[in-house]
């Protein structure tokens, strides 16, 4: 019972860091708050402790006080919460340029792809000092995906995508908790993070798969026959998508989204509810026709059409496809 | 109750002539049943919700138990969803909720203001049948399989997964919700419009004006979580596509709801648990409250931005970056006039004559816990941290230490200090300062740990776990014994104080506070005659002033 009993997490991504000096800040600074109150309950308890003759003082109270322990600990709050912002704010960037891999959780198991087309399920290999992206979604009830060694965590809900990511800095296994309680096995829905170095990783990517997992979309989006409206010219019944992804898109409402993964996914299983400008409402829903692992693939396929003109980037890897989020519309954003 | 009649019928008659009294001016069940007195409902109130506390506890002990090992051993995973949800539901809706507002509020808050009872005493009453209908409901649920869904009730799972009752257990928490709305309005009614002549509103003890601000929580916010059950049940029972996105739903827009209320919930909790130790502090140090107005007007900015901050439940739940600031930063404001309240008790302390009788010492540990409750909750509002601890035993130790630490030692200490005139006995002294003892240790030994095993990363509601959090754990589980002792002692206390405790004076700690200027145990309408206040609240200068004749009982 008392071997390997830690008292603080491995340090094992570069938020880590940052999340883990904010934390000791946090100790610091309600320690001595606490040191001072304690001190002075303890103290006052024992110096004014009732005797014989000796009466209380009446002390109406004092403003100037007040105001003092208002203020100052306003201000250590806002210098607290600016710090914690700043260390949120990163986590919830993902960095240009990042790997992808798709995470479809269900009760209770995670299933991973990469978009390199590898399929893990309750594992997932990552290269050490390497951006990984993920790109989440929940086939029934909400999950959340928490990994303690890298401070980092996001939950997975259905009908809609949300992103996280992180990059890893030391090799080892790690746990991959769901901390969003899905039932029955929620604590069994436990899997590993496995990092590596990147030449053992690219040994393990070496091995057996179906090719890049926009390949995968690129043949669903044929068999599916949404080749038929979404030409590669301007012909089509419904709009090119030639390097939409990542741009505005005006709407036939008047509105302007940007055309980011929820975006694509609400387009193929909702395809009503943002119709694109001088479109007509002619796309069927596929919702119930694909399944979360098609979705992503279709979407994986869509972010990897390069811009028209060049070469079209079925066998692209999904990265380089992938631009900087605009900050206007952060990955954190998933409400629509 | 049935121990108080038979305190009075036991008294062979003619030897002692008991002063009549609330207690004994009739017996019989339908007039307990039937009863519109505030004080006698305030005991209904307090079987019932002692009742369901000992339910949570139980499964409270069941938890602890099962968490002793790394491995699902004692019970079945279903069955331990079952309880934690069921510890939850039961004392968060029928327990913490009702506690303090409608035990020692309903006793105390017409007597503190000069009245004869509540502004409507047959609501009053509503109120308490409401509540034991939402209990029969919950305890029906229990009995006939129980709930799963966590007490938070997270969609898509309990409209469209859970296999279990989760329709009765949110209708029970419906209606449950309805006594809390009552109790509120009857509050905010009474206080502005039954009080004494020259009771003003800067006279009114803080523990008023702890529950006006509750009060304010009750009415506003209750209907929310209502509605958002019904809407639970509607989409549950009749598949309408409200939260469900297969239905067209918003999983996050019941989140919004959900917490809306139920983290104003915790200010309905720890409020009147504040007003309580107010009162104490003030009593044992023999002073007026150091910035009674700062003290006050907090409580009331705590009601309001309280309503503010709820999606800091959310950081990670999918919400915008930018709503995550705004939220955090508003919490941060929140957090301003609860600190005011921790400086202003201790500077009440500065200079004061200074008693450690049990009430006094439950203070202390009200003081201690909920100053670190409210300082780990800073580690909780930072989003930085946040991402990290969220759903996390982290969580679990902070809102226990608030929620428990905080409102149930306010609760206790109230109990302890008001019982002599609740009882109109004395309860063993010796007994009540080595239960307040017990429970702080047993508190802290049980939920401080937590805080270690949060930040290494131990999810919540886990029932198995990896093995290296198993030491952690078993301290907890420890911890959670010492502590069950510690609240079985003044339920064993209180109950032999009322057949054996020798009789209470009428203002045994000479306390300032009108509750204090009517015989112990009350009579019915509290005053003999309406009572005209020239005083402020905590004039305990004049109570303790040398030149008075007889040397007060409790100096």
């Amino acid at each position: 019972m008392f071997d390997n009993f830690p008292l603080w997490p491995d340090r094992a991504s570069t938020a880590a860091g940052n999340v883990d000096a904010l934390f000791i800040f946090l100790l610091i600074v309600s320690g001595l708050m606490t040191a001072l109150i304690f001190t002075a309950v303890v103290y006052f308890a024992a110096r004014y402790r009732r005797q014989r003759g000796v009466l209380a003082e009446q002390i109406e109270g004092s403003t100037p006080l007040e105001l003092t322990w208002s203020i100052i600990p306003l201000f250590v709050f806002m210098a607290i919460f600016a710090w914690g912002a700043v260390v949120y704010f990163k986590s919830r960037t993902p960095p240009r340029d990042s790997t992808e891999v798709y995470v479809v959780a269900k009760q209770w198991m995670w299933k991973l792809e990469h978009a390199e087309g590898q399929r893990e399920i309750n594992e997932l290999h990552v290269p050490v000092g390497r951006d990984v992206k993920l790109i989440m979604t929940s086939q029934d009830v909400i999950h959340s995906f928490y990994v303690p060694a890298f401070r980092m965590k996001q939950d997975v809900l259905p009908g809609r995508y949300t992103v996280a990511w992180f990059r890893a800095i030391k090799p080892g296994t790690y746990h991959l908790f769901c901390t969003q309680y899905c039932g029955t096995q929620h604590s069994g829905m436990i899997g590993s993070i496995i990092v590596q170095e990147p030449a053992q990783y690219e040994a393990w990517m070496s091995g057996g798969t179906t090719g890049p997992l926009s390949a995968t979309g690129e043949k669903i989006f044929a068999e599916l026959g949404c080749v038929t409206c979404h030409r590669t010219d301007s012909q089509g019944r419904g709009p090119n998508l030639q390097g939409v992804f990542g741009k505005p898109v005006q709407l036939e409402d008047g509105r302007s989204v940007m055309a980011d993964e929820n975006y694509i996914r609400e387009c193929i299983l909702d395809p009503g509810a943002k119709r694109v400008k001088g479109f007509q409402p002619i796309m069927p829903t596929f919702q119930g026709l694909v399944s979360e692992e098609q979705v992503n693939a279709l979407v994986a396929y869509v972010k990897s059409l390069a811009p028209s003109g060049t070469a079209a980037g079925a066998t692209k890897t999904a990265a380089v496809a992938v631009p900087q989020e605009e900050p206007a519309q952060p990955p954190g954003s998933q409400v629509q | 109750m049935s121990m108080s009649m038979a305190t009075a019928t036991v008294q062979p008659a003619g030897q002692t002539i008991e002063r009549e009294n609330y207690l004994n001016k009739h017996y019989g069940v339908g007039s307990w049943l039937f009863t519109t007195d505030h004080k006698r409902i305030a005991l209904l109130y307090l079987l019932s919700i002692t009742f369901f506390f000992f339910i949570g506890g139980f499964f409270a002990l069941l938890i602890r138990l099962e968490l002793l090992t790394p491995a699902g051993d004692l019970v079945q995973a279903d069955t331990y969803n079952k309880l934690f949800t069921m510890h939850g539901q039961v004392m968060v809706f029928f327990f913490l909720i009702p506690s303090i507002p409608a035990v020692l509020g309903n006793f105390l808050v017409p007597m503190m203001i000069g009245a004869k009872d509540l502004a409507f005493p047959r609501i009053n009453l509503l109120s308490w049948y409401l509540y034991i209908i939402g209990g029969a409901m919950m305890l029906h649920c229990m009995l006939t399989g129980g709930v799963d869904t966590g007490w938070t009730f997270y969609v898509p799972f309990s409209t469209a997964f859970s296999n279990t009752k989760v329709i009765e257990a949110g209708l029970a928490i419906f209606v449950a919700g309805f006594s809390s709305i009552l109790t509120g309005l009857n509050f905010i009614v009474t206080i502005h419009r039954m009080r004494a002549p020259g009771m003003t509103w800067s006279r009114l003890p803080l523990f008023i004006w702890a529950h006006y601000a509750t009060s304010i929580i009750q009415i506003l916010g209750t209907p929310v979580i209502a509605i958002t059950l019904v809407l639970v049940v509607a989409e549950r029972a009749l598949h309408l596509g409200i939260f469900d996105p297969k239905l067209g739903g918003d999983p996050l827009l019941f989140q919004h709801l959900f917490w809306f209320y139920s983290h104003p919930a915790v200010y309905i909790m720890i409020l009147p648990s504040m007003g309580v130790v107010t009162e104490i502090i003030a009593c044992f140090s023999r002073k007026r409250i150091f910035g009674y107005g700062f003290v006050a007007i907090s409580s009331i900015s705590i009601a309001v931005f309280g309503f503010l901050v709820w999606a800091h439940h959310m950081f990670v739940a999918g919400i915008s970056v930018y709503a995550a600031l705004v939220f955090s930063i508003l919490s941060y404001a929140v957090a301003v006039p609860s600190a005011v309240k921790v400086f202003n008790w201790t500077a009440t302390l500065y200079k004061g004559s200074i008693r450690y009788d049990a009430p006094m010492l439950y203070a202390f540990g009200f003081l201690g816990l909920f100053t670190i409750g409210g300082l780990t909750g800073l580690f909780l509002a930072c989003l930085g941290i946040d991402m990290h601890v969220h759903d996390t035993y982290f969580v679990i130790a902070h809102f226990h230490y608030i929620m428990v630490g905080g409102a149930l030692m306010g609760y206790l200490g109230g109990m302890h200090f008001w019982w002599p005139k609740i009882s109109g006995k004395l309860y063993p002294e010796g007994w009540a300062r080595l239960a307040a003892l017990i429970v702080f240790i047993g508190f802290n030994l049980t939920f401080f740990p937590q805080f270690i095993l949060g930040y290494l990363g131990m999810p919540r509601r886990y029932y198995q776990y990896p093995p290296e959090f198993q030491v952690l754990n078993v301290l907890s589980t420890a911890g959670a014994t010492v502590l069950g002792i510690g609240y079985l002692l003044p339920m064993i206390y209180f109950l032999w104080s009322m057949r054996y405790g020798k009789p209470a004076p009428d203002n045994p700690w000479n306390a300032a506070g009108l509750e204090w200027k009517t015989p112990s145990p009350p009579t019915t309408f509290n005053f003999e005659e309406e009572p005209v206040v020239t005083w402020e609240a905590y004039n305990y200068e004049e109570l303790d002033a040398p030149h008075k004749e007889e040397v007060p009982v409790a100096r």
